[in-house]
């Protein structure tokens, strides 16, 4: 299996000076089945069965950008699992358990379906910057061709059914990866964090639930999927949750940059520096590094590709790395020189 | 230590994990067996307080909830309790009584459902199936004196009449 280099997180969008992606994601399960905890392999694979059909219609799968391929993790070698988990497309759990499922994931790399997760389908659209309402359109357009010859399961008063029952109603997460810096510096994201609660919203790290924040950067998305409407909830997040958070953040930056610009300055630089002269370096002093530069480029200190660094970003995770060096698969100091180099040259290309 | 949702001294102890996030929990007898957690039966406190006595009597008839299994699928309601996921669609009636509750303190208080609906000859049906249950359900409200539930009912079906949007 190849995968195109095309992933949401390399590019950016509308606002992405804060908002790095916006992804939805629906829950439906299939009528007539046991959910996946009580679903024996057998039933995992008649699931795959009853999906790939309905993802193998024309209007779905085909030669476009937005064609959906069907890729069998089970059988898919270990490191591409892991890409997709890297690229924010499947769960980390998703990808490392060896139960039959499914990833159907278009050519672009922005809709897909994982099929066998905690739900029999999880329908997601993932793209770079503010747009939710462009995501929330093309997940819901995906969810209604599925539906022409897909039953999902759904309750006259919980709505859709999903394993987890806190998750019945509409069966939507909507979410957004914000990058706070300024809101780190000043202090606040202890803050943040209790406001976002307040309003019912989850705050996870890079890579979801269970993960630390990694570069600062943070994933915020709704709990509640009960008693509004998509529309609604959608309307809520995009229009007043979203805009708050992002003024909130640029707000931090302004100030810090007239108050203590030469912490900034000495920060965004040092981050470079130490990019630039490293010769062994791990993902984590990596990610970190590269997201205090992005702040720098954000704020006009560093002359760079907003869309170069973000790309940056990705290609240093293990499995990403080990495709460009496969010296980086070994582990140990071998990988570490790998993303050394890889960085150093990379960034020295990019300033020339 | 005070119980989470009333004045009463709580007696139920737990941390629970959702979403990654732990979280304490603190519960009166009452809310606790509401919440479908097992009371500390042998503790001696019982026969100090003589209100847990009526409680664990309460208890005694939701042991019989507790052994229930879902006829679809299997699946136990103490397996339930242990991973907080379900077995089967035909699990949300199974389980009903605990589950509504999960759900609507999981959903700041919302009790059905106003979104989408998967299209189709049906969707007029399932909406008339939709307003009797509602209905249904405020008059078992009203019946127990239970207003507030009552008003998030009369709000159902209020929604139920807006023009779609």
């Amino acid at each position: 299996m190849t995968i195109p280099f095309a992933a949401a997180l390399s590019q950016i969008g509308p606002d992405s000076d804060v908002i790095v992606t916006s992804r939805v994601r629906l829950a439906r399960n299939i009528s007539g089945f046991p959910f996946i905890s009580r679903a024996s392999n057998a039933v995992r694979l008649e699931i795959m069965r009853v999906v790939r059909r309905a993802v193998e219609q024309p209007s779905l799968s085909n030669e476009s950008d937005r064609g959906l391929r069907w890729i069998e993790l089970q059988s898919a070698p270990s490191r591409d699992r892991i890409l997709l988990a890297e690229r924010h497309l499947v769960s980390r759990h998703f990808a490392n358990n060896d139960a039959p499922r499914a990833l159907a994931l278009s050519r672009d790399e922005h809709a897909s379906v994982m099929v066998n997760e905690e739900d029999h389908l999880r329908i997601q659209f993932l793209c770079a910057g503010s747009r939710l309402p462009d995501a929330f359109a093309a997940a819901v357009a995906l969810e209604s061709s599925l539906a022409e010859t897909t039953n999902f399961a759904f309750h006259p008063r919980w709505g859709y059914l999903t394993a987890c029952p806190t998750n019945v109603g509409c069966g939507i997460r909507l979410s957004a990866m914000l990058h706070l810096p300024g809101v780190q510096i000043a202090g606040e994201v202890g803050r943040i964090k209790r406001a976002a609660r307040d309003l019912h919203l989850a705050v996870r790290g890079y890579y979801g639930e269970g993960s630390e924040s990694s570069g600062d950067f943070f994933q915020f998305s709704n709990q509640t999927t009960l008693g509004a409407s998509e529309e609604d909830l959608l309307g809520e997040f995009h229009g007043n949750v979203l805009p708050k958070l992002m003024s909130y953040e640029r707000d931090a930056r302004a100030a810090a940059m007239e108050k203590q610009r030469n912490r900034i300055e000495d920060l965004v630089f040092r981050a470079q520096a130490s990019l630039t002269a490293a010769r062994l370096l791990t993902a984590a002093s990596a990610t970190r590094n590269l997201s205090r530069m992005r702040l720098g480029i954000v704020l006009g200190l560093l002359p760079m590709d907003l869309a170069r660094l973000q790309r940056l970003l990705l290609q240093v995770q293990p499995a990403h790395l080990s495709v460009i060096d496969p010296r980086a698969a070994e582990g140990g100091d071998a990988e570490l020189e790998a993303r050394a180099q890889f960085v150093r040259t990379t960034l020295a290309q990019t300033s020339s | 230590m005070k119980c989470d949702h009333c004045d009463k001294h709580a007696l139920v102890h737990e941390i629970v994990i959702r979403n990654g996030v732990s979280a304490e929990v603190h519960l009166c007898p009452e809310h606790a067996i509401a919440a479908g957690y097992p009371l500390p039966i042998e503790s001696p406190i019982a026969d100090i307080f003589p209100q847990l006595a009526a409680a664990v009597k309460v208890e005694g008839a939701r042991s019989k909830e507790r052994s229930q299994t879902c006829h679809a699928c299997g699946l136990t309601f103490g397996e339930f309790r242990k991973t907080a996921t379900l077995g089967c669609p035909a699990c949300y009636d199974a389980f009903m009584p605990m589950i509504e509750q999960m759900i609507e303190r999981a959903q700041a208080g919302a009790t059905h459902h106003v979104g989408r609906a998967p299209t189709g000859g049906a969707e007029a049906e399932r909406s008339q199936v939709l307003r009797a249950k509602i209905m249904r359900d405020l008059e078992l409200a009203v019946a127990s004196e239970q207003y507030e539930r009552a008003a998030k009912f009369r709000d159902a079906l209020n929604a139920l009449d807006a023009p779609p949007p």
